[in-house]
């Protein structure tokens, strides 16, 4: 792929500048506060009240509002979906690509986004929910996805449309998620934002070879991202005044940033981009204001947005058909992997984990259990929690441990556990579990005073 | 119908044009499955497979186009050709019907290239050497996943039995055009004659099928033509599909 001379910076560097301090956050732990007793629900909402007020991480077993932990299922849920149905509109170009470098990447975008659903999926596991459980939701049309995904994909030219537009937008939406306050969905964001990064730019790369091109290819272009602008500035939801989840989820810091404050961000890193392309963003009324410091544009047609989100834009049938029949044709293979572990000594029951939460599992389901994935990044370091996914024995999780979690070289070694195997420390006991050892200060070697011109000690 | 074969053997650019024809109408298929996987796990992993192949059909093409010395690049060879110039074995071009047809093709291929690879590994030809190097590795994983399924198809339930055993006995007579005999061009080495491979991949399809519990199909149809430029009818929807967009457009760059 060529880099461009002179083009601005796509916005992706500071973007994922904000990843970093994101991530650095995370490292630099929770600042927790001075909890004391094990906590009955009352010390347990003072603790949840604190941890937020003082921008911690909630974990999986912390104690939580019940209102926390839905809005949670609902939008990590919405956000895998999203991932996992965005593929369709892309995919439809696979077989098509003209070029082989770009049929390859196109294939390894759309399995980051398969990788982004597996990761995203694993995040709402943690909160009590199965996955069987979410996509019966989706396949039902419970539970939502972004609603871009009901537009088509017309020409090539609409392959880059939707990586520029839609994964830009996603990537301004997801860096500002970067620092919600459910700790694996942040982990799970700063992962996904590196590689998000990779998909705006190669959209962006694929419409700027059109930009280049012959007549029919740059109007192929001007085309597509009429048809692309707003499903992309739709992505942000409703106006700040009309939405129904907002408020709650930026208390909750959850949502970090407004819909209108990051689609108002999106439309100032789009303009001068445009301008590189030489097109034309269908909106007469986008102009500089130079009072406010950022363009005027005109907001999407929100009655659509509703239209399209309660099941009739142009392709939600054929999406949804398409994933159905998927899960449908698959259920044989599922079956079929479950009933070779059981006959080959790896029974289903040491794997499977406890239902918890609100879960509503039916109890003869084949689906295969959840694994816990630890990667060595590098020999010498230790394996660290890289996050979850679903095989039906050791030997398969493994293998597709290797393909969601070192896709990009960051492991050289690999362990699976099935997660029902793994024994937690509970967070009540966190005082008594873990204090005793904040007294022991002569166990770190900082504790010790050396004496002038003693080295290498 | 019989491939006319020549008893030289074809020369090295030829011989490199059928196997980037093979890795690439295989990617293509394996690429079909992206959101039609039976488990999101395995459309990351078949997604993983496509790229192996699509990368070893870059290398490959690329190198074809060096040595032919026309100014053709891998996407002149990939997107401008008709079908009768494919020199792709029918196997890889079949359609998967459903998820054990295509892990039968992915084995029965696999096996083939994974010993294919490994003898060309040592070609004299320094080229085709190292690209045949890191794609015995690939194969060996490609292999090594086709293998899991066979067994978890064959010895899971009835149903899937049955689908994975009619997988094999549908796949099977297509793979003989793999061996069909022919002195590879020198450059290519000794290790690359196919028809010494075909006791080797017997040997280790049926230890596979057998650890399956499948039935290895008797030997009998073995049709054959791809060398030759002759293929399925479902070939031309396949390039058909993939060619058009390149086609539309010519002399357009992307
Ligand atoms: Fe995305
Ligand atoms: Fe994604
Ligand atoms: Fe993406």
């Amino acid at each position: 792929m060529e880099l461009l001379d002179g083009v601005p910076p796509l916005g992706t560097e500071e973007l994922l500048a904000e990843v970093d301090a994101a991530e650095r956050e995370l490292a630099a732990g929770e600042g927790p506060p001075a909890g004391t007793a094990p906590a009955g629900d009352e010390e347990g909402a003072a603790r949840f009240e604190a941890l937020i007020a003082a921008d911690g991480k909630i974990e999986p077993r912390d104690w939580m509002p019940d209102g926390y932990r839905r809005s949670l299922i609902r939008q990590i849920a919405q956000h895998a979906h999203s991932e996992i149905m965005g593929m369709q509109p892309e995919t439809n170009w696979i077989s098509r690509a003209p070029s082989l470098a770009r049929k390859a990447i196109l294939i390894a975008k759309v399995q980051d986004e398969a990788g982004h659903g597996l990761y995203l999926y694993s995040v709402a596991e943690s909160l009590g929910v199965s996955r069987e459980w979410m996509l019966d939701e989706l396949h039902a049309g419970r539970q939502k996805y972004l609603s871009f995904i009901n537009y088509p994909t017309l020409t090539w030219a609409d392959v880059g449309a939707l990586a520029w537009l839609t994964d830009g937008a996603a990537v301004v939406n997801q860096v500002s998620l970067c620092r919600t306050s459910y700790g694996p969905y942040a982990r799970a964001l700063v992962r996904i934002c590196k590689e998000e990064s990779f998909h705006h730019r190669q959209g962006f790369d694929l419409l700027y070879a059109l930009s280049r091109g012959t007549p029919e290819q740059r109007a192929m272009l001007q085309a597509a991202v009429d048809r692309w602008w707003y499903p992309a500035l739709a992505m942000f939801g409703p106006p700040d005044h009309m939405s129904t989840h907002s408020a709650q989820s930026l208390a909750w810091r959850i949502k970090r940033a407004t819909n209108d404050e990051l689609r108002q961000r999106f439309v100032d890193i789009c303009v001068p981009q445009a301008r590189v392309l030489g097109v034309t963003l269908p909106d007469p009324a986008l102009r500089w204001n130079a009072e406010r410091g950022h363009h005027d544009f005109t907001p999407p047609d929100f009655e659509e947005l509703k239209r399209v989100v309660a099941g009739n834009g142009p392709c939600n049938r054929q999406r949804l058909a398409h994933r159905r029949r998927a899960h449908e044709d698959g259920a044989w293979v599922r079956e079929a992997a479950a009933a070779y572990a059981a006959k080959h000594g790896e029974s289903r029951e040491a794997a499977e984990p406890a239902p918890a939460g609100e879960a509503a599992r039916a109890p003869e389901r084949t689906d295969w259990p959840l694994w816990e994935v630890f990667v060595r990044p590098r020999r010498g370091l230790a394996h660290s929690h890289a996050g979850g996914l679903h095989a039906p024995d050791a030997a398969m999780a493994l293998r597709n441990a290797r393909d969601l979690y070192t896709r990009r070289g960051e492991g050289v070694s690999i362990w699976v556990l099935p997660a029902a195997g793994i024994t937690a420390s509970s967070p009540d006991e966190k005082d008594a579990f873990f204090d005793p050892a904040g007294d022991k200060v002569y166990r770190h070697p900082s504790f010790f005073e050396l004496p002038e011109g003693v080295e290498h000690l | 119908m019989t491939a006319p074969m020549t008893t030289t053997g074809p020369d090295l650019r030829d011989y490199v044009l059928r196997l980037g024809d093979d890795a690439l109408v295989a990617a293509q298929r394996v690429a079909g499955w992206c959101t039609r996987a039976p488990q999101f796990e395995e459309d990351v992993a078949l997604a993983n497979i496509a790229l192996d192949l699509l990368g070893q059909a870059r290398a490959l093409l690329t190198y074809a186009g060096e040595l032919e010395g026309l100014g053709r690049d891998e996407d002149a060879l990939a997107f401008g050709r008709d079908e009768h110039e494919f020199r792709n074995v029918q196997l890889v071009e079949l359609p998967d019907d459903d998820f054990a047809t295509a892990i039968a093709k992915m084995l029965f291929f696999g096996v083939y290239q994974r010993l294919l690879y490994t003898g060309l590994s040592r070609a004299a030809d320094p080229t085709l050497a190292g690209i045949a190097a890191k794609a015995a590795k690939e194969t060996a994983y490609h292999v090594d996943h086709a293998v899991s399924w066979t067994l978890r198809l064959g010895d899971g339930t009835a149903e899937s039995h049955r689908r994975m055993q009619a997988a094999v006995d549908h796949v099977w007579p297509y793979t003989h055009e793999l061996f069909e005999p022919g002195p590879p061009p020198a450059a290519a080495g000794p290790g690359a004659d196919p028809a010494a491979l075909r006791g080797p991949w017997c040997r280790e399809v049926e230890q596979v099928l057998a650890e399956a519990t499948l039935r290895r199909p008797e030997d009998g149809w073995a049709p054959t033509g791809g060398r030759s430029g002759v293929h399925t009818e479902a070939f031309g929807h396949l390039l058909a599909e993939m060619q058009y967009v390149y086609r539309a457009h010519p002399g357009a760059r992307w």
